[in-house]
């Protein structure tokens, strides 16, 4: 079982507490309307699916409830960080140290 | 006393007797005894059938790594466990034992025939064979195949044994008790660690148990284990759990441990479990596993008398037990040479040691000279005969890679051993890297993935001082990595017992190698031939040739076979082991219960049963029950002599009659909160929601972004800022995490707050022409239909209880929704039921409200639909706020295949014969001489006899079925076609003059 680092209760709990929330990083876009059925169609059902380092969402489900990003890399299933709701994708740099 | 059993020696209790059954025949051995050494005692070899051929076997290892005698153990009812391994298992007074996969009898087998037909059973044997006709494999090939294959046979009564489960901290878990898990664990105790060490066997010790002439500290292997077992005692920061096997090693080391705590017992304790599964965190993992001794591949190397060196030993060292009179040793490892040694001098007759090997260190040849064994150095085992237990032995001499004269030995017992795998299994869990040695022709671990060190003879290490030293290293790593100061540890080891070896593929013979039944897997029954074969006919990859041959894949995971299989692979496909590579280990390490993984999940506590505060009055008024998501709910309330339908009917009257009630505690309930709560849900629901005042209720879809109905609900607003908003009883958590998740990511700006109150408040539904009547002396407000009309809320007191009144319907009758505080819900349930005796009040249940809403054709979100229907499939566009500018799902709707002609449409069926009433399920089609097979149009979504409408009503599903109204459509089932004619979806008072009153 993983132990998942909550980026607001500032610990790490184990997996069973969280729930995966699918792909980070994908914005509702302000007028939905104004998108082309393409790109309602990339909103809606494209996803990256990366092996190695992914950005996905996770939520402290049966703890203080908040949504919350993480980069995971999919080989290892390690989590290398985890960052609140809006904030920026991490950088690479922010990543390999992370990982080291 | 048995003759095989010498008096005195080994590590069990001579005195204490124990008598158990094999196979109904009562047999004495000692306390202390595994199945296997008790056995052995009694100079019983046979003791299982191969999984495939039937053959005859005998027990091979001393260890969790037994493939052949695997059996059936009982303790009274309930209490059987098949595929037991008799070398693990210790015997206890009254233990039934019984041998597997035999018919009739275990030493008269008739599914043995599959033995002399073996060239039929050769690797993909199934895969080739049984594809042809494709209707047999139903009636003829499963069936068959199913009873002459399986491994012992499941228990069939329920298991009355408690199963615990508990979590661990610690800081170094070591596993495996051996020479290099105690160092290791003495070394991190010392340092300040707290430490765990856990071993399978019954005690501590792991090859040291069998050691009597290598010493530690002055003392023989044996005896020190004693000494150490004591000094470790006083180490308060140390745990050590025995009978225990670490089955699985997992992320960010949670290592799973399975203790078996009475399976040894001669009496059971009351109340404790049989078995406690514990899930470890540890801050540093040490791997001490040791290393597994293999089978040398020849023909005849499974029969009963055939095992291996190592193993001989043990029994002989640890169990005081002579697996044989005579015996004859095949090696191509110095390890068998000590063997050998302790066998003779103990008083057994070894009457040759054959080393495939050209070369033989010349300390251990004169050993075995001066203890009168006949060293035969360059030899080759090609046959054993003898069929229930060996008699002897054909051997050849091998020279410049020719077979020479065969010479035949006799012998009772043939010993081999093939050298040592180190068992890294648990090292594989993690994902960590293995790297071929090509020096010791072993995988050794390589990169790391986890904080855990691999010490002894997993790591390669021969002899016990190397794995000592190698262990204390571990374990002051591991202490020190976990925030402790090492201090020193050393011991003083004498005697050692250092050696090498070769790994060899199967043996070489001068018979015909494609009649040879030379064995790489014992209990799946692989020979070398199988594994060439697999090569010859494509399989390239070691995974394929794994899975074509089934080498390594039974319960024993491939421990003694994974090596020889792949070194003969690899042969075949002309590369070396590392250009092969190695099938992955998987947990469990060794087969584990059902239990252990259940523990106390079982029962009343295998999933919660949440129960409304109106359960109670339902059980005691006779309500079958059934179970809507956790929830359990009231079904229906039959009377005496009443089957479903007769009280279905009945609950159905008296409700469209007079008055009916109804628990609708179960409603998933959310609390919108917030000057932005309305704007929040425009948002989430279809609905426009800004004009609706403050006391009224509307109908609320909410969908997905994909334009897919999700949930629906009534939502009532109380104030300018506050929405009681209710979601279907199986959807309100998914609903409040899509809420949770809109507004903590999408929209963080609005100020809206969300509560669950599912469970804060009672809901009583009351429904019927009598409802207002019922309710109005319990209320200070006017419920007239000017005042409170259709689809109000208002906040005032009911019975003296504070409540939010709904007036709303989910029958089509008058109706109103009473919440109350959940502590109220009872005494308000009871109060209008006595009330309600004036008119004929009737408790109803899920069932009856489900007819009631159909005949109204009224949707269940789940059932009317299923993930895939749009607002417009179900004929509900008139909930759509169509001037808001977005909501969730609102760009869907207006996607290419959303908007296509032919989608599925929720419409009414009218079967022709009013009284059929179809299946919920059955498919629609259009045509039943359209050649099959059939595109169905659809299915049925809901089905009951309507007496409100004199007849039976369904909702379908069909393409195109708005277009349809009028038409024929057919359901085929299996007692002949049904037609039915499409109609709307409202059966009962079509235009809502009931609700208006």
């Amino acid at each position: 079982m993983l132990l998942i680092h909550c980026p607001y209760c500032l610990k790490a709990f184990p997996e069973l507490e969280f729930a995966y929330a699918g792909e980070a990083h994908i914005i509702r876009p302000d007028d939905p309307s104004l998108l082309t059925d393409e790109e309602w169609r990339d909103f809606l059902f494209i996803r990256d699916n990366k092996r190695g380092i992914h950005f996905e969402r996770w939520r402290h489900v049966h703890g203080c409830g908040r949504f919350f990003n993480a980069v995971r890399d999919t080989v290892t299933d390690k989590f290398l960080l985890t960052y609140k709701a809006g904030e920026s994708r991490p950088t690479l740099q922010d990543i390999e140290k992370a990982r080291a | 006393m048995s003759k095989f059993r010498i008096q005195g020696k080994g590590r069990i209790s001579h005195q204490n007797k124990v008598r158990f059954t094999f196979d109904g025949k009562s047999y004495e051995g000692c306390k202390g005894d595994t199945i296997a050494s008790a056995l052995l005692a009694n100079g019983v070899h046979l003791m299982g059938r191969s999984f495939k051929y039937h053959r005859p076997r005998g027990v091979v290892t001393a260890g969790s790594d037994e493939p052949n005698a695997i059996m059936g153990t009982r303790r009274g009812p309930g209490r059987y466990e098949p595929n037991t391994r008799a070398t693990i298992q210790e015997i206890y007074e009254g233990l039934e034992v019984t041998s597997q996969n035999n018919w009739p009898s275990l030493k008269f087998d008739l599914m043995s025939l599959n033995d002399k037909l073996g060239m039929l059973f050769s690797a993909g044997f199934y895969y080739k064979t049984f594809m042809w006709p494709k209707s047999f494999w139903d009636k003829v090939y499963e069936p068959v195949i199913r009873r002459a294959a399986g491994l012992g046979t499941s228990p069939t009564e329920e298991d009355p044994d408690i199963y615990a489960s508990r979590y661990h901290h610690t800081d170094v878990l070591i596993v495996g008790a051996g020479p290099a898990g105690i160092a290791a664990a003495l070394a991190a105790a010392k340092a300040g660690a707290s430490v765990t060490l856990v071993d399978e066997g019954a005690e501590i010790g792991g090859s040291l148990l069998s050691e009597i002439e290598t010493t530690i500290d002055g003392h023989p292997g044996q005896k020190w284990v004693d000494e150490i077992s004591e000094s470790l005692k006083s180490f308060e920061n140390l745990t050590i759990l025995t009978r225990t096997t670490a089955i699985g090693y997992y992320h960010q080391n949670m290592v799973g441990l399975v203790q078996k705590v009475t399976d040894h017992l001669n009496e059971l304790p009351e109340n404790s479990p049989r078995e406690r599964m514990w899930r470890v965190r540890a801050k540093q993992v040490v791997l001490a596993q040791g290393a597994l001794e293999r089978p040398l591949v020849f023909d005849g190397n499974d029969k009963p008398g055939v095992m291996l060196a190592g193993a001989a030993q043990t029994y002989l060292n640890r169990y005081g037990v002579k697996v044989g009179n005579e015996a004859i040793i095949a090696t191509c490892h110095d390890s068998a040479w000590y063997s050998a040694f302790d066998l003779a001098e103990a008083g057994m007759t070894v009457s040759a040691i054959l080393d495939t090997r050209k070369k033989v260190d010349s300390d251990l040849r004169n050993r075995a000279q001066s203890l009168g064994i006949d060293t035969l150095i360059g030899y080759t085992v090609t046959e054993v005969i003898g069929s229930q237990r060996v008699r002897s032995v054909r051997i050849n001499k091998v020279e410049n890679g020719k077979v020479g004269e065969a010479v035949r030995l006799s012998c009772d017992v043939l010993l081999m051993s093939g050298g040592w795998t180190p068992s890294l299994h648990l090292f594989s869990h993690t994902k960590g890297s293995l790297t071929w040695d090509d020096n010791l022709s072993a995988y050794l671990p390589g990169e790391k993935t986890e904080d855990v060190y691999i010490a002894g003879a997993g790591k390669g290490h021969w002899g016990i001082h190397d794995c000592l030293e190698d262990g204390i290293e571990a374990g002051n790593k591991a202490a020190e990595a976990s925030g402790h100061r090492p201090r020193k540890t050393r011991f003083v080891v004498g005697s050692d017992r250092t050696g090498s070896g070769i790994v060899e593929r199967e043996l070489p013979t001068d018979l015909n190698p494609s009649k040879a039944k030379a064995f790489t897997d014992f209990q799946n029954d692989v020979t070398a031939k199988d594994i060439r074969l697999a090569v010859r006919e494509g399989m390239r990859s070691i995974e394929h040739v794994k899975r074509y041959t089934t080498n390594g894949m039974a319960t024993d995971q491939g421990k003694l076979s994974n090596i020889n299989g792949l070194m003969i692979a690899s042969d075949a496909l002309a590369k070396t082991p590392p250009e092969v590579g190695l099938t992955t280990f998987r947990p469990p390490y060794s087969p584990t219960t059902f239990g252990a993984f259940i523990g106390y999940h079982r029962g009343d506590h295998f999933e919660a049963t949440r129960k409304t505060p109106i359960d109670n009055w339902a059980e005691q008024n006779g309500a079958e029950f059934e179970p809507v998501a956790q929830w359990r709910r009231a079904w229906y309330f039959p009377k005496q002599g009443e089957d479903i339908h007769a009280a279905v009917r009945r609950e159905c009257k008296a409700t469209r009659s007079s008055l009916g009630i109804f628990d609708a505690s179960t409603l998933g309930k959310i609390e919108v909160s917030g000057p932005d709560a309305v704007e929040f849900l425009n948002r989430m629901y279809t609905n426009p929601w800004t004009k609706l005042k403050p006391g009224r209720c509307r109908y609320g879809l909410l969908l997905g972004e994909d334009g897919y109905i999700r949930d629906d609900g009534i939502i009532g607003r109380l104030t300018e800022d506050k929405f009681h908003v209710t979601t279907t009883t199986g959807g309100a958590p998914s609903v409040l995490n899509m809420m949770e998740d809109y507004l903590q990511t999408e929209w963080p700006d609005l100020r809206v707050w969300l509560t669950s109150t599912t469970e804060q408040w009672a809901v009583v539904a009351l429904n019927g022409p009598n409802a207002r009547n019922v309710l109005e002396p319990f209320v200070d407000i006017d419920l007239s239909d000017e005042a409170l009309p259709h689809m109000s809320v208002v906040e005032c007191t009911v019975a003296g209880f504070p409540a939010r009144l709904f007036r709303v319907s989910f029958t089509g009758e008058l109706g109103f929704e009473i919440n109350v505080p959940a502590r109220h819900g009872i005494e308000l349930w009871e109060t209008l039921f006595n009330e309600g005796q004036k008119y004929d009040i009737c408790p109803y249940g899920t069932e009856t409200m489900h007819v009631l809403r159909a005949e109204k054709g009224y949707i269940i979100v789940g059932q009317d639909t299923d993930g895939t229907v749009t607002p417009d499939d179900a004929g509900m566009s008139w909930a759509i706020g169509k001037a808001k500018p977005d909501f969730v799902g609102k760009r869907s709707l207006s996607r290419p295949d959303i908007v296509a002609d032919g989608r599925k449409q929720l419409v009414g069926l009218f079967t022709e014969d009013p009284k059929t009433v179809l299946e919920e399920g059955a498919q629609v089609i259009d045509d039943v001489n359209k050649p099959r097979p059939i595109q169905a149009l659809g299915h049925v979504t809901s089905s009951y006899y309507s007496d409100a409408a004199g007849r039976s009503i369904a909702l379908a599903l069909v393409a195109g079925g708005r277009d349809r109204m009028g038409e024929t459509l057919y359901i085929p089932m299996p007692n002949g076609t049904i037609n039915a004619k499409v109609t709307g979806t409202v059966f009962y008072d079509p235009d809502g003059e009931r609700l208006k009153v």
